[in-house]
């Protein structure tokens, strides 16, 4: 993102006024590539879902689509390709080496720009992750080109075939589209459950390109001494939550939050929260929903004592169905809720917890 | 020890407002903050120089106003600050940024050798988070990304011990100085600083650096010229939409608008019956 606050006036950049025909060199950069993110033998969802953008993309350029797995000998990398192939994919990538077991900023920004160099892709899109924002950044400055990050939409402008990726600003008040003018590839990244995810077909398959790593572990210097699974930290995975329920302000007092986790508790649900309620530490930054906490997608989001600001909003406005409850009969939250109840959340919600135990109770009778 | 924290001077904005017509930011009257993550990274810093009597120097890139950061930063106890400013600076991305404050550190390096450097994890305005690790490649350092935790740090050795934050899990690497760290928000308090501390700042002397100064070797890396992005176009989201559904009912207890709701709810999404039933089975 350009930033327009570093000096004087924010001048609208006239982009036409700026270089949008390629060099020759550039012109061989052909094909749209997805960086395979995968830790502790899973691939994470948010390559899945980067192919299935991917893929459009790459069909409206009339083009390759490719995935980059990166890996160790005896990882799951053949299982990762072929699942690639599953969900878009043309053809795969695939560097393995021992030095890529864990992740380490040095070992995949060369593996990742040494395959760049070679194969020429005019397109390179990684998750908004902690692994792929490291990672992105290193590359393309490595590689001196443009990086959009947190794309919440890519399109092509078919005038001169570019990448048009469109991220919010000013904390989704607005949204900008961002090209990237004379330098390829062209990267974005995009934050997990932002795009669908893509149907699976298990037929496709493709063709497996091998690389090697021009690097060899002694060359690295950063080593990783130990791996702390957030199972054993009671870290909240909240992006891949199917039900959340989110308290606010409007909870007042940190004890009522209870209400919160109780509702949770009996619908098996994730607890999430605005951000004023994490700064004043009723649960933890993972648990923040939003434009500075995470995405999410669930098939029920309960918003209890939410206005519904647009730094909320922008996180949660993917879920499939919206309940809020609020005492406020105009709040925001009603504009883009399914079901609203006006009250006092410190009633409705003991209420509501009390009738879906009803109903899972009768429910369990029946079956 | 020496340690440079990059910290940016952004718009507050919990109080920009979007011009319903135009289209365009309204930054009148907007109060210019230092970005919240940098401070993290500040303390972080401040809290490695208590322990290890280092010489913490703060530097910033933005317009002649942005001093007013820098004077904050000192007021919490850096000891040195650089302000970056030059109309050719204007108009940079996260590439032409990165190159600036590698170009300065570069200069910074010549009085005296810098072992770290601090960046927050993102901005607020931009939220890039690419600036640490595009300075971190220019500079040839270590890059320790979303830091949680400073485990261990041995000046004898010249290796530090971190948590970083990773999907699923926290990392604990060990890498060899100079490294830059960009650390993660809510991993400790800012410190205040008392009236004599910001008496002081007032009056510290600034180092202000033009792109020459800052040591630029090639002036098309910079600003608007060096930016390989372009934004094309600025519009309003069309959010989602969906006046909600009321439930009414006629006593007003919540016993029964949770009924009716539950009733409403899984006659229109029978799948979201289904998918309570498994998780409670
Ligand atoms: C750069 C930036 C980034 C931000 N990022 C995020 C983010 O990621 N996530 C986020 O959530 N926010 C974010 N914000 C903050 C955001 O602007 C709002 O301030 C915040 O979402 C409001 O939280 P809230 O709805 O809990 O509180 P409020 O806006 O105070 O709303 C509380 C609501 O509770 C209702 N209420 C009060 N009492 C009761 C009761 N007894 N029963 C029922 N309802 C009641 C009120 O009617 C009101 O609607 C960000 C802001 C900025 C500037």
């Amino acid at each position: 993102m350009n930033d327009t606050t570093a000096s004087t006036p924010p001048a609208k950049k006239p982009a036409g006024r700026r270089k949008f025909e390629l060099d020759e060199r550039l012109k061989a950069y052909k094909g749209v590539w997805v960086f395979i993110e995968h830790e502790r033998g899973a691939a994470h969802p948010v390559s899945w879902e980067l192919l299935g953008e991917g893929r459009k993309l790459a069909d409206k350029l009339g083009v390759e689509l490719g995935a980059v797995v990166p890996g160790a000998p005896g990882e799951d990398t053949q299982k990762f390709c072929a699942e690639a192939f599953q969900y878009g994919a043309d053809l795969c990538y695939l560097i393995e080496d021992p030095a890529l077991a864990e992740y380490r900023n040095q070992s995949y920004t060369r593996a990742l720009t040494d395959l760049v160099n070679k194969y020429q892709p005019e397109i390179l899109l990684l998750g908004a992750t902690t692994l792929g924002r490291d990672l992105a950044g290193s590359v393309a400055t490595t590689l001196q080109t443009g990086l959009t990050a947190d794309c919440t939409e890519l399109n092509i402008d078919m005038e001169n075939r570019s990448l048009a990726a469109t991220r919010p600003t000013f904390g989704g008040s607005l949204l900008c589209t961002i090209v990237t003018l004379n330098y390829r590839p062209q990267m974005a990244t995009v934050r997990p459950r932002v795009m669908a995810m893509p149907a699976r077909d298990e037929t496709r398959t493709g063709r497996i390109v091998e690389h090697p790593l021009a690097l060899v572990e002694t060359d690295i210097v950063t080593k990783v001494l130990e791996f702390i699974p957030d199972e054993r930290r009671d870290q909240a995975n909240l992006p891949f939550a199917d039900i959340i329920v989110a308290g606010g302000r409007g909870m007042k007092r940190p004890e009522n939050f209870q209400l919160i986790w109780d509702l949770a508790k009996v619908l098996g649900a994730e607890v999430g929260a605005t951000r004023p309620v994490v700064q004043a530490g009723w649960v933890g930054a993972d648990r923040q929903v939003g434009q500075s906490g995470k995405t999410v997608r669930p098939k029920l989001y309960i918003a209890v004592g939410i206005s519904g600001a647009v730094q909320h909003r922008v996180g949660m406005e993917g879920s499939d169905v919206v309940i809020a409850i609020n005492q406020d009969p105009n709040a925001p939250i009603f504009d883009f809720a399914t079901y609203g109840i006006v009250g006092n959340a410190m009633q409705i919600v003991p209420a509501l917890t009390e009738a879906f135990r009803q109903h899972l109770a009768t429910a369990k009778l029946a079956s | 020890m020496h340690i440079v924290v990059c910290i940016k001077q952004v718009p507050d904005s919990a109080q920009i407002r979007v011009h319903p017509v135009t289209n365009t930011i309204m930054r009148q009257g907007v109060p210019a903050i230092v970005n919240p993550y940098d401070l993290v990274a500040l303390e972080e810093a401040l809290r490695l120089k208590d322990r290890y009597q280092a010489h913490v120097t703060v530097l910033t890139m933005g317009p002649p106003q942005a001093e007013t950061a820098l004077r904050k930063a000192l007021s919490f106890g850096a000891d040195e600050a650089i302000l970056l400013t030059d109309r050719a600076f204007a108009g940079a991305d996260t590439l032409a940024t990165s190159y600036a404050l590698a170009s300065a550190i570069r200069q910074i390096q010549k009085d005296m050798p810098v072992d770290l450097v601090f960046a927050g994890k993102q901005t607020i305005d931009g939220d890039t988070a690419q600036v640490g690790p595009g300075i971190a490649v220019r500079l040839g350092l270590q890059m320790l990304t979303y830091v949680c935790k400073i485990e261990a740090l041995d000046l004898e050795q010249r290796e530090i011990t971190v948590q970083r934050r990773a999907e699923g899990g926290v990392q604990v690497l060990k890498t060899r100085l100079p490294a830059l760290i960009t650390v993660l928000e809510g991993i400790n308090e800012m410190r205040f600083a008392t009236m004599p501390d910001m008496f002081r700042a007032a009056r510290h002397p600034l180092k202000v650096w033009d792109k020459d100064a800052a040591g630029i070797e090639d002036a098309t890396r910079i600003g608007l010229k060096g930016s390989p992005t372009v934004v094309s176009k600025v519009f309003a989201p069309t959010p989602r939409t969906q006046k909600a559904e009321i439930v009414q009912t006629q006593s007003d207890q919540p016993r029964d608008q949770a009924a009716t709701l539950l009733a409403k709810l899984f006659t229109k999404f029978p799948q979201l019956r289904a998918e309570i039933g498994r998780r409670a089975s």
